[in-house]
């Protein structure tokens, strides 16, 4: 089966033939199954955003190519702006993108673009709020007399009413409290499980990530450094920590324990941990 | 696509050029316009040609970035040379046809202009391309002080400028930044008539406004928590001086202007 995202030798250099000239990609391939809940981490400055821009075409490669269901976005003008479409981004604080009188208009105003006919776009609008837990009498105030919290979720239902096959978020809970952090984040999965979408997330939370990633995908110096599922990439600790990324607190314990002469096994969630160490209570260990 | 605007962009570098005193290129800039000026004939065009690459070529600027920057003025310049071509009066008549004549001399003045054109902005781009904007309104500031005797508010002038070429970038990037998000949602700025493509700027407007206001309320606070009061006994962490360099280059300025005035005196 085809993947759904195909990334072959990408490569990005930034204002070519000037002082600024500066490669933020450098042949980076990968592909993404659907359904699939790929993290994707990295330093600041590592090639991260530059990467998500190019899945949906607001970039264009210097090199290499993306490929859609198996199918080149830049094969034409028509390709490109349907592909913005199947692939919903999500940018960093999203919530300064709102612009319109209403929230109703605003999640409206990317399925209105689509062309789609009106009562198609009134059943997105109510679905995609429903997401995002927004409540029906809050889609008639001013999105800018919301909460932080609240212009997020209004900004992201926007993308997820186009119902993007993959959905691509940066960060989306940068800047946010715990509670709303795990809110957003079940917002997502839930969106995923409803639609069987792909889910692109760029995070600095290792622990959301590890939580919640099928795979992860870890960028280090414009290139892709380790990709794989969270156990085998956490398992390069040591390395992880050199390109200047954490690993879950949980992660950090066991393998202090490890080092300790306490035989347990690699973890890095709180469930596995909580597992392990019950485990460890029963055999009458500790 | 916004961030290839050249107009008044600093190519950070450490040659003589750039290390110069802000106050003395600012100056040299003006003396060089005057003496462009006061040229008339071919000889003191090239004796100021001759000045200008030398300092380019130490300045180690790409003469390639410089002619980018020319490509808004083409309109001007062809609007001038067409000027001067047909409305120069002249006696060595060249063609001659309806109620319209070319002249040797129009032509030669139509060229003659596009060069002082084209040396004019060069001479300007090489100030901002090697000073940074900060530095810039810092020159201005210590050039404009005595103007504080007739309470000229010489300081917050400047300040204002200062922050005004501080956040062109950023709202630049912030313009991409929203044209992106605007993109990723289907919004279309390059097709359609002209008032679907004004509508679509609504997008862009809204989100840029309201984040302009917001940088521009955090930073009067930030301003204020670190006791900005204006410029009264304000000192500098970057005081300029004139050094070494600075003599060398006003002495050359002077030079130059001498050259020219003399050649002019000389009818050359």
């Amino acid at each position: 089966m085809t993947p759904i995202l195909e990334v072959r030798d990408l490569t990005h250099i930034y204002s070519v033939g000037t002082p600024f000239e500066h490669t933020a990609l450098d042949r980076v391939s990968f592909s993404v199954e659907k359904g699939e809940f790929l993290g994707i981490i990295g330093h600041t400055g590592s090639g991260k955003s530059t990467l998500i821009q190019h899945l949906n075409g607001l970039l264009k490669p210097t090199d290499g190519e993306v490929l859609l269901s198996g199918q080149n976005i830049w094969e034409s003008k028509q390709v490109t702006r349907a592909c913005r479409f199947r692939v919903g981004l999500v940018f960093q604080y999203p919530e300064y993108q709102l612009f319109e009188e209403t929230v109703y208009k605003d999640i409206a105003f990317g399925p209105k673009n689509m062309g789609l006919k009106p009562d198609e776009i009134d059943r997105r609008v109510r679905e995609a709020a429903g997401f995002v837990g927004l409540k029906p009498e809050q889609l008639e105030v001013s999105p800018f007399d919301l909460s932080g919290g609240q212009k997020r979720r209004v900004a992201i239902a926007g993308v997820i009413a186009m119902e993007p096959e993959v959905l691509i978020l940066d960060e989306p809970t940068a800047g946010l409290d715990p509670v709303g952090r795990e809110e957003i984040l079940s917002n997502i999965c839930a969106y995923q499980k409803a639609k069987n979408a792909t889910i692109l997330m760029v995070s600095h939370s290792m622990s959301d990530v590890a939580r919640l990633s099928d795979r992860l995908l870890v960028m280090n110096g414009s290139k892709l450094a380790l990709m794989g599922k969270p156990e085998e990439v956490f398992s390069h600790a040591e390395e992880l920590l050199s390109m200047g990324l954490d690993i879950p607190p949980v992660t950090r314990v066991f393998l202090d324990l490890r080092r300790r002469g306490l035989d347990v096994p690699p973890v890095y969630t709180m469930e596995q941990a909580v597992a392990v160490l019950s485990k460890y209570r029963e055999a009458g260990k500790c | 696509m916004l961030k290839d605007i050249t107009l008044g962009q600093y190519f950070p570098g450490n040659s003589a050029v750039h290390r110069l005193d802000p106050r003395t290129k600012l100056l040299l800039l003006i003396v060089y316009i005057v003496a462009l000026f006061v040229a008339v004939s071919w000889v003191s065009y090239a004796v100021m040609l001759v000045c200008l690459c030398t300092v380019i070529a130490i300045s180690k600027i790409p003469p390639k970035s410089i002619l980018r920057g020319m490509k808004p003025l083409v309109m001007i310049l062809i609007f001038t040379a067409v000027l001067n071509i047909f409305f120069s009066q002249g006696e060595t008549v060249l063609v001659s046809f309806w109620k319209l004549t070319i002249t040797l001399e129009g032509l030669l003045r139509a060229v003659q202009m596009m060069v002082r054109i084209l040396m004019l902005v060069s001479g300007t781009f090489l100030l901002t391309y090697t000073t940074s904007p900060i530095a810039l309104t810092d020159a201005l500031e210590s050039l404009l002080g005595p103007l504080k005797v007739i309470h000229v508010p010489v300081h917050e002038l400047s300040m204002m400028m200062c922050i005004a070429l501080r956040f062109i970038p950023t709202l630049i990037e912030e313009t991409d930044k929203i044209m992106s998000a605007q993109r990723s949602r289907g919004a279309d700025f390059e097709n359609g008539s002209l008032m679907e493509r004004v509508k679509a700027l609504i997008p862009i407007l809204v989100p840029l406004f309201i984040s302009a206001f917001r940088r521009a309320d955090e930073l009067a606070t930030a301003m204020e928590c670190r006791c900005y009061h204006g410029g009264e006994g304000r000192t500098k962490m970057k005081l300029l001086r004139y050094g070494r360099n600075d003599y060398i280059a006003f002495l050359l300025g002077i030079v130059l202007l001498a050259v020219i005035f003399t050649l002019v005196h000389f009818g050359l």
